[in-house]
């Protein structure tokens, strides 16, 4: 049972983490313009210097 | 563990925002021109915009958004979109400005993420404690047991604090005006809950409600959201329609130079230009210039006025021939739009008398819930004189009477309805529109630019020798006027080439002469070329010999008119006509179409006397039209749709807005609105079904956690997919 006392606050910070990752993902914009984003990437027009 | 929690793939309508009062965040900073570039759809069309602004000297910087098909541009103060629009055409794409002004109340959405943020925090944490409920289920005891209620008390109480906000400020607001609405029930069960479950939990009791609590909040944010996304789509798409037509106008300088100004800044006395072709930005009177004016937007008549100085003109107003210069006489929200919108504010009362099928659920809902958990708590401590356990069993009847699959039963349809007639081409504005439009038995449609295109056809080419039409063609490509257009287009198209004229010259207001063969020909209005005027929308011929030849127009019909009202005629509801125009246009059209009832020379507060007429009969009445002196009538009537090239003011005035050119969708519409009730209807049922399994154990005492969870999972999973069908 002592197991316990790592498995939980372990389990709580990864999804603490996921939920970070989501806020962040919110925050800066990234689901403004999921459809020109998912070509973008396909473009290599700014692969060796990003756009400034 | 996110992975749930990522939003559906509209979050990309950012736009749609909420509070003007907050404070603006921009996409790209400083974005100062917004282009609407309705043609690019792949990888090659954003690089080649981009790259093409980006080239454009004095643009800083610019930016596509894909999914609202719109660019954002950053650039020196004296850059404007007219310069940008051609270097996009010379590139292939259509674009349009948009302004900036307008949108900027839909960049930002404050709210959309606002609840994104508390349904991902509901979420995280109903799962964690989902995951330690189900231990607990599964037979943790004694100490265990009471850590695990522990630590599920300490995720839930923030997470509670921070995602339940909306229902706590919805039923403080409700309680406080002393109503009872459905957050009233859902916040007194999550606090009930956590009451009792932190009393058990302190007690090394067996059953803690943290998961339940936990659980109801992330479904109803859940509802909440899919509500407010449907709304946010809608209010974005109509702000575009409305950004698009960006006010200027020019305004003459007391050294009679021009100089364009936002319309915002006219005032009274201004001299103003208007070009043909023009808008009228004002109410004002005419100080130089002849001109036709096309007032179909404002009174429904098709057949263009004569326009000399001393004429009083009105804002929308269409300036046909000649350019006219006016003194504003009346600006803003002085104008006769404004005074149409008495009218409507007068009409509106009439309408919010409708209560949605969520309010009456929640009306019966409600009280139901309350003096049945009351009773059980009463009951169980008359019973046993314990308080714990009577307390025990009232929050578990809150709990499972908690209206999660309620709440999600009216957005979960009405969400897959509007994405269904959105593509469709149809815009749903109004929250319990698609719950009207269902009830809809009586149709009344307007003529001019509802019906019709508002562009006219040469009916009679039949009756003219190939001579006349030839020097007409002749005439009538000397000029923009919309007649002289259509003759033109129908004579082209029967193959004919104009005859030899010369001198040709158009007097803006009467129309067009020039001279063939040595005799004086003119095309244009029946006094001028000394004929009598008819009912009949005509332009004349004068040849210098004979009488003049009219050559007689009629509107086209909007792709769709016909197919519209036959089917909605085929489903049993009543189509009726009513218009501003003559009695003669009218009466065609009626025929035309198979209208039966029609009529004719309607002034605004008529069509809008009269669809209260039959509201008081108890008809349910669609009105469909596109004009100013539509407004007030789009108000009164029961539901209300105008197309998208309708004026501003009917836009607003109406709960549905076209999107295309074509009517067909409105009896498609119809039968949509009415399967979307239907399946609220049987949501409903589902949700009362799951409640009269699960009540009698809760108040018999036998409900469990996992009983609750169980209930209020499934039945709000049922109601979703049953949602989904409509699809």
């Amino acid at each position: 049972m002592e197991m316990l006392t790592y498995l939980i606050p372990i389990s709580l910070i990864l999804g603490a983490v996921g939920l970070t990752a989501f806020i962040y993902t919110v925050r800066s914009g990234q689901y403004d313009d999921p459809e020109g984003d998912s070509r973008r990437i396909l473009s290599d027009e700014w692969d060796d210097h990003p756009k400034p | 563990m996110t992975a749930e929690l990522r939003p559906p793939s509209a979050a990309a309508c950012p736009g749609c925002l909420a509070a003007p009062a907050q404070p603006v965040e921009e996409a790209p900073k400083d974005a100062r021109i917004a282009l609407s570039l309705p043609g690019i759809h792949c990888q090659a069309c954003i690089s080649t915009v981009e790259r093409e602004l980006a080239a454009t000297p004095g643009v800083q910087s610019a930016r596509v958004n894909l999914t609202l098909k719109r660019a954002m541009i950053e650039a020196d103060p004296e850059m404007r979109a007219a310069d940008l629009i051609p270097v996009l055409e010379r590139a292939g794409y259509e674009a349009h400005e948009l302004d900036a002004g307008t949108l900027q109340a839909t960049q930002t959405d404050r709210t959309g993420r606002d609840l994104l943020m508390r349904l991902a925090v509901a979420g995280f944490a109903s799962m964690n404690v989902m995951l330690l409920s189900v231990s607990v289920w599964s037979g943790a005891t004694d100490a265990t047991r009471d850590m695990f209620h522990w630590i599920s008390a300490a995720i839930t109480l923030p997470a509670i604090a921070f995602s339940a906000q909306p229902f706590f400020r919805n039923a403080w607001a409700a309680l406080s005006v002393r109503r009872l609405n459905m957050d009233v029930p859902i916040v007194l069960a999550i606090l009930l809950a956590l009451v009792t479950s932190l009393w058990e939990t302190s007690l090394s009791g067996d059953h803690a409600y943290f998961d339940a609590a936990l659980t109801l909040t992330f479904f109803l944010l859940a509802g909440r959201y899919l509500d407010y996304r449907t709304r946010a789509v809608a209010r974005s798409a109509a702000e575009e329609l409305t950004a698009l037509e960006v006010p200027r106008a020019l305004r003459l300088t007391g050294d009679g130079a021009e100089e364009e100004v936002s319309v915002a800044d006219l005032r009274i006395g201004d001299l103003i230009r208007v070009r043909p072709g023009g808008r009228m930005p004002v109410d004002g009177e005419i100080t130089e210039g002849r001109s036709e004016l096309d007032r179909s937007l404002l009174t429904g008549e098709t057949v263009p006025v004569y326009a000399e100085p001393g004429f009083g003109v009105s804002a929308g107003e269409v300036n046909l021939t000649g350019p006219l210069t006016v003194r504003a006489t009346a600006v803003g929200e002085d104008t006769s739009l404004h005074r149409i919108a008495d009218l409507v504010a007068i009409a509106e009362s009439g309408r919010s008398r409708y209560t949605s099928l969520a309010d009456k659920a929640a009306r019966l809902y409600a009280p139901g819930v309350h003096i049945l958990s009351a009773l059980s708590f009463v009951g169980w401590f008359l019973y046993t004189w314990d308080l714990r356990t009577a307390l025990n069993i009232a929050a578990a009847v809150l709990i499972i009477t908690c209206p999660c699959a309620l709440g999600l039963a009216v957005p979960a349809v009405t969400t897959a309805a509007s994405g269904r007639l959105f593509r469709k081409g149809m815009l749903i504005k109004h929250s319990t529109a698609l719950e009207r439009l269902a009830q809809v038995d009586t149709v009344v449609f307007d003529k001019t630019g509802t019906l019709t295109a508002g562009t006219p056809e040469l009916t009679n080419m039949g009756d003219h020798t190939r001579a006349d039409l030839e020097i007409a063609l002749a005439l009538a490509e000397g000029s923009s006027h919309p007649l002289s257009v259509a003759l033109v287009k129908s004579a082209r198209e029967a193959g004919l080439k104009p005859a030899t004229v010369t001198d040709l010259a158009e007097v803006p207001g009467f129309g067009t002469e020039g001279t063939w063969r040595g005799r004086r020909v003119r095309l244009g209005r029946a006094a001028w070329v000394g004929a009598e005027q008819g009912a009949r929308t005509a332009a004349w011929l004068s040849v210098g010999e004979g009488d003049p030849r009219p050559f007689h127009f009629s509107d086209t019909l909007r792709p769709g008119a016909a197919e519209a009202v036959a089917a909605l005629r085929e489903t049993g509801k009543e189509v009726l006509l009513i218009s501003g125009d003559t009695a003669g246009a009218v009466e065609a059209l009626a025929l035309r179409l198979g209208i039966a009832k029609w009529v004719a020379e309607a002034l605004p507060q008529d069509k809008a006397a009269r669809i209260a007429r039959m509201t008081e009969e108890g008809k349910k009445v669609l009105m469909v039209g596109d004009g100013l002196n539509d407004t007030a009538a789009l108000a009164a009537a029961h539901v209300s749709i105008s197309p998208a090239s309708a004026l501003d003011a009917a836009r607003v005035a109406s709960d549905i807005v076209l999107l295309g050119q074509d009517l067909t969708p409105i009896a498609d519409a119809c039968v949509t609105a009415q399967k979307a009730t239907r399946r609220i209807r049987e949501n409903f049922r589902i949700a009362t079904v799951y409640n009269l399994i699960a009540v009698p154990l809760a108040v018999a005492g036998l409900a469990t956690p996992l009983i609750a969870a169980l209930a209020m999972s499934s039945s709000s999973i049922t109601v979703s997919l049953n949602a989904l069908r409509l699809r």
